[in-house]
């Protein structure tokens, strides 16, 4: 048992954490107030080398493993949440292909991933299919050497500033969830559009577009795993879209939670600080216990992808847990905060309205609690 | 600090003729030999293309520092006049000489500079070296160190102050490695060890968070370039006379590796504004955006001040970068120096932490920028300085 | 071309906090970073090498730790670094500093530009630049703000004065030094900071290049340290207390008029 990063790892984390606080904090309120794509962010952690931390050097990655990339996740979700969603959504299309690409496929599409060079984005959810993956409407007709997609995916982060696409459809509805394939799209293939930018109660200039299929045509070779095996791929993306959910909401409570100290510290009121006063000492020790309880799941889970190990519910558990956590922290941070963190002026405010994203997508909570069940009476019934 | 030509090695190419700005080398029997004119200035050693020209080193302990006697000043020119940290200079360089019993006198390099002699005199010099040419009209590294350290050759003073400006910092080094003189950069305070005549320079290190005093005791000339606004301009004597003392120079300007393309005055009204004004108004990262160093504006409009900035809100693309206030931006010593939204990192107060009066205005209690002022509000600036502002608006009519 | 670049390991005074009971710096723990100017000149180089071609060797004299100093700038893109360290420079000023510069300058011989940052934050001097340039008999042009032109016999620099620029122009070798305005400096990604932690940093020490013992650390010092101390304060700082903003407002204006300030 060992809770301590190694100096490799303390090295690299000072060094992301030095960027985020230089490079991405000042700016987190005015990237979000844009309402344009981040690409100055994305462009900085190209350069930084961040778009490929698990993936291997062949590929162009960092040749590091899921630990790092959670930890980089939650500093860069800390110091500013849109650029973290940026980076997780990118896992999503990142991590499918890396698992079960093939080496061409690897070549084509992991190594532009990986570099930076393109942005990644998945797509699964529809209109009518949300948390039910099984459902899927989008259509894919084989028609020679290629198959046909039409239909509507919704929500889709990074959707039309991305590049390449790992996208499931159904090609034979009649097998149901064993119809569904997953298929490598490039943007600006034929058939292949953007629907409009969904205005958003949060996260104002991260992209979440329809992508509609009009008789997209598709080269088999861009298969994903096999025909009929996409509910594999897709189930298997979650796992890992779960703890990029999970270092998200962490790194947004981190945030909440600093807002919170530092406020209660110079804040005056009857005489002195209010971080004197027990009741607000309570609300932070509950936050920072919280906090840190979402991390440490957050971190077995990626723990667990590196070793090899099964890690399905523990992803389920820490996006559960962490979603939730960050929920009630950013919440208290704004009381804590009192009128002015109901105002603009404050980021604890916007903290507030981001956070809850974390309970809805990638599975709501009660999805994930629905997951977590699922594993722990398979397990005992072992 | 011997130099000598190897007459084996001389090739007799006559480059080192143009080279000395002295007119000490000649031609004697097809090799350049060293004439008694020679002030050991150095500026032949890097024109011979055969290295026959060596510069041989005084072991440190072997100089005799009895020999040094006398208080300088490096003049520094600025559009025919002598500048403000000059005078300043000189007005030190006064006591200094005055408990060294020595004289004082100013090194005046340039082009048809000599009328200001007459100013030094005024301010304290006692003896000016003037050394005039057309090819000194504009600072430049080069020909400034070779005429210098001639006159410094020569003359051996004891102590020699340059302002640390950008060309007294840029000159002093280089003088100061060419006759390996002991040199203190920066100094804020100067003061004579009257038993062992040496003296003390004290100085900021580690952005003001220390202060430093440094002596040199061995080399000669203990040389020092110092602040400006940190000593007061003394009032002029017009009375007063200094012995005029011509060294005569001849420099070519092909032997000269500089050249001086192009001169743009710029910024001259932020930037002079900023280290001239006898109050700025800064603003911090407490602004949160750009559009708020309006209301450091409207204060400095009101008070009369000119409009400072830390060094993250520079960062931040908020405000030019020739606003900034700190170790990397400019150092000011206003009489009123009002710090709104500035924590204080050390960088900031080594810039402004030598102001007469410090007034802070931030909503953390605790930030560093409370520990160097002289009155601090605790509040939010976006109630404080628009209050501050109509109250001086409605006291003063500004 | 063969550009060098000084660089200097100095304490990162933006985390370096003073013990409020005595007034003096905390240096525990405080994490040491190139020198800021230092960056400057370490892109300046590898800006020119990427137009020009060549290499950029980064030196500098300091203690074996310094090595994470010249780690850095390989990371950044340089193409060798070299640590001249020797317990003979201990102590050393600016004066000696530079000569054992020029010493390790020559050994590496053969170079056409020589870039330093204008000053370190610790020291605050900038004296060892324009010192190495005398010891090479090179010309310096400092405060450099943009470079201009570079020939394969010229280099024309515009320079950052206090009451605008002046553009000028030297023959080659010179050396330059950087103020912050002159580039931005790249923020290496993490793939070449984890190929420099693997690479080669050669080590020099006082004999390799040729350094008189005498020359160097506090023997080839002209200047010493007699006695640091806190900066005093004159005033002990005032609270302007209040209900409302301007009621403090009103009592800071009396404040001021009584301290002759207004």
């Amino acid at each position: 048992m060992d809770f301590a990063f190694t100096e490799d790892q303390q090295e690299l984390f000072d060094y992301v954490r030095e960027f985020c606080d230089e490079k991405l904090k000042p700016y987190a309120t005015e990237v979000d107030q844009k309402r344009e794509y981040p690409w100055d962010q994305v462009n900085m952690m190209r350069e930084m080398d961040l778009m490929g931390i698990p993936v291997s050097e062949e590929y162009g990655g960092a040749g590091l493993g899921f630990l790092e990339w959670a930890v980089i996740g939650e500093l860069l979700s800390g110091a500013c949440t849109t650029t973290g969603a940026v980076y997780g959504a990118h896992m999503l299309a990142e991590y499918p292909i890396m698992f079960f690409g093939t080496d061409e496929q690897k070549e084509k599409y992991l190594t532009p991933l990986a570099t930076g060079e393109s942005v990644g984005a998945f797509g699964l959810t529809e209109p009518g299919a949300g948390s039910d993956a099984g459902s899927v409407r989008t259509s894919a007709v084989k028609d020679g050497d290629d198959y046909i997609l039409n239909g509507t995916k919704i929500f889709i982060t990074n959707g039309g500033d991305a590049e390449i696409y790992v996208v499931v459809a159904n090609s034979r509805p009649e097998r149901g969830m064993r119809g569904i394939t997953a298929f490598i799209l490039e943007k600006g293939m034929e058939g292949f559009e953007f629907g409009k930018n969904e205005e958003k109660m949060a996260y104002k200039s991260l992209s979440n577009r329809e992508l509609i299929f009009d008789n997209c045509r598709v080269p088999a070779e861009n298969i994903l795993h096999r025909e009929g095996r996409g509910f594999q791929v897709a189930m298997e993306t979650l796992r890992v879209g779960r703890i990029g959910m999970a270092i998200g909401a962490v790194g947004l409570s981190q945030a909440a939670y600093d807002a919170a100290v530092s406020y209660a510290l110079q804040r005056e009121q009857f005489g002195q600080r209010i971080a004197n006063f027990q009741l607000i000492q309570a609300h932070l020790a509950d936050m920072a216990t919280e906090l840190q309880a979402g991390r440490l799941l957050t971190y077995l889970a990626a723990w667990r992808k590196d070793q090899g190990l099964p890690f399905e519910k523990e992803a389920a558990m820490a996006k559960l847990k962490t979603s939730e956590v960050c929920a009630a922290v950013t919440s208290k941070s704004v009381q804590i905060h009192g009128g002015y963190g109901y105002c603009s002026d404050y980021p604890v405010e916007r903290y507030m309205r981001e956070s809850k994203l974390f309970e809805i997508v990638e599975g709501t909570s009660e999805i994930q609690r629905l997951v977590i069940a699922g594993q722990l009476l398979k397990e005992a019934q072992i | 600090m011997p130099i000598y030509i190897v007459a084996e090695e001389c090739k007799g190419c006559k480059l080192c003729l143009p080279a000395c700005p002295y007119g000490a080398i000649e031609m004697v029997d097809g090799v350049a030999v060293l004439t008694d004119d020679c002030t050991q200035c150095g500026a032949c050693v890097s024109s011979c293309k055969f290295g026959a020209i060596k510069l041989e080193r005084v072991e440190m302990c072997d100089v005799d520092t009895s020999q040094y006697r006398g208080v300088w000043v490096v003049a520094e020119v600025n559009d025919g006049r002598l500048a403000d940290v000059t005078l300043e200079l000189l007005g030190e360089g006064r006591q200094l000489a005055d408990q060294l019993g020595e004289q004082l006198s100013l090194v005046l390099v340039g082009h048809e500079v000599e009328p200001l002699a007459e100013v030094a005199a005024a301010y304290g010099a006692d003896k000016v070296y003037l050394a005039q040419a057309p090819e000194l009209e504009r600072y430049r590294t080069g020909p400034f160190t070779d005429v210098i350290t001639g006159i410094i050759n020569r003359y051996k003073p004891e102590i020699v102050l340059i302002g640390a400006t950008g060309m007294g910092r840029d000159l002093a080094s280089r003088i100061a490695a060419r006759i390996s003189a002991g040199l203190t950069a920066d100094c804020t305070g100067l003061e004579i060890s009257v038993e062992d005549r040496l003296l003390y320079q004290t100085r900021p290190a580690f952005g003001g968070n220390i202060m430093a005093t440094i002596v040199c005791r061995h080399a000669r000339p203990q040389m020092a370039t110092v602040r400006s606004h940190v000593f007061l301009k003394p009032e002029p004597d017009h009375n007063r006379t200094a012995e005029v003392v011509e060294v005569p120079v001849s420099l070519d300007e092909k032997s000269i590796m500089t050249r001086i393309v192009e001169v743009i005055k710029e910024n001259v009204d932020a930037a002079a504004n900023l280290q001239d004004s006898d109050i700025i108004v800064s603003g911090g990262r407490g602004l949160k955006k750009a559009d708020n160093f309006e209301l450091i504006r409207d204060l400095a409009d009101a008070i009369g001040g000119a409009v400072g900035a830390s060094r993250a809100t520079v960062d931040a693309g908020w405000i030019p970068a020739y606003h900034q206030v700190g170790q990397t931006g400019k150092t000011v010593h206003p009489k009123l120096y009002i710090a709104c939204g500035i924590s204080g990192a050390v960088q900031h107060l080594a810039g402004m932490g030598s102001s007469d009066c410090i007034v802070a205005i931030n909503s953390d209690p605790s930030a560093p920028i409370f520990e160097v002022a002289h009155f601090g509000i605790v509040g939010d600036l976006f109630e404080v300085v628009p209050a501050l502002t109509r109250a001086i608006r409605e006291e003063f009519g500004g | 071309m063969r550009i060098i670049v000084c660089i200097k390991q100095v304490p990162d005074t933006t985390e370096v906090k003073i013990n409020p009971e005595t007034g003096t710096l905390v240096r525990d723990g405080v994490p040491s970073i190139i020198n800021p100017f230092d960056e400057n000149a370490i892109e300046a180089g590898l800006q020119l090498v990427e137009e020009h071609g060549g290499e950029v060797i980064v030196i500098t004299m300091g203690p074996p730790q310094a090595e994470q100093a010249l780690r850095d700038a390989l990371a950044m893109g340089a193409n060798r670094a070299i640590l001249i360290s020797d317990r003979a420079f201990a102590g050393a000023d600016t004066l000696a500093t530079s000569y054992v510069l020029a010493q390790a300058v020559e050994r590496i011989g053969d170079f056409d530009l020589i870039f330093c940052g204008k000053q370190a934050f610790d020291g605050d001097t900038g004296q060892v630049g324009p010192g190495l340039a005398e010891h090479l008999g090179i010309p310096q042009i400092t405060y450099a703000i943009d470079i201009e032109e570079v020939t394969d016999r010229e280099i024309q620099v515009r320079r950052l004065l206090s009451d605008g620029f002046e553009v000028v122009r030297t023959r080659l070798p010179c050396l330059i030094t950087a103020v912050k305005q002159l580039n931005e400096p790249r923020m290496p990604g993490l793939k070449s900071r984890m190929k420099a932690k693997k690479a080669e940093v050669e080590q020099w020490t006082c004999d390799c290049i040729g350094a008189l013992a005498d020359r160097c650390g506090l023997d080839g010092s002209p200047t010493s340290v007699m006695r640091v101390f806190s900066p005093t304060r004159q005033v002990e700082g005032e609270r302007i207390e209040g209900e409302t903003a301007e009621e403090k407002v009103c009592r800071l204006i009396d404040k001021l008029r009584d301290a002759q300030v207004l």
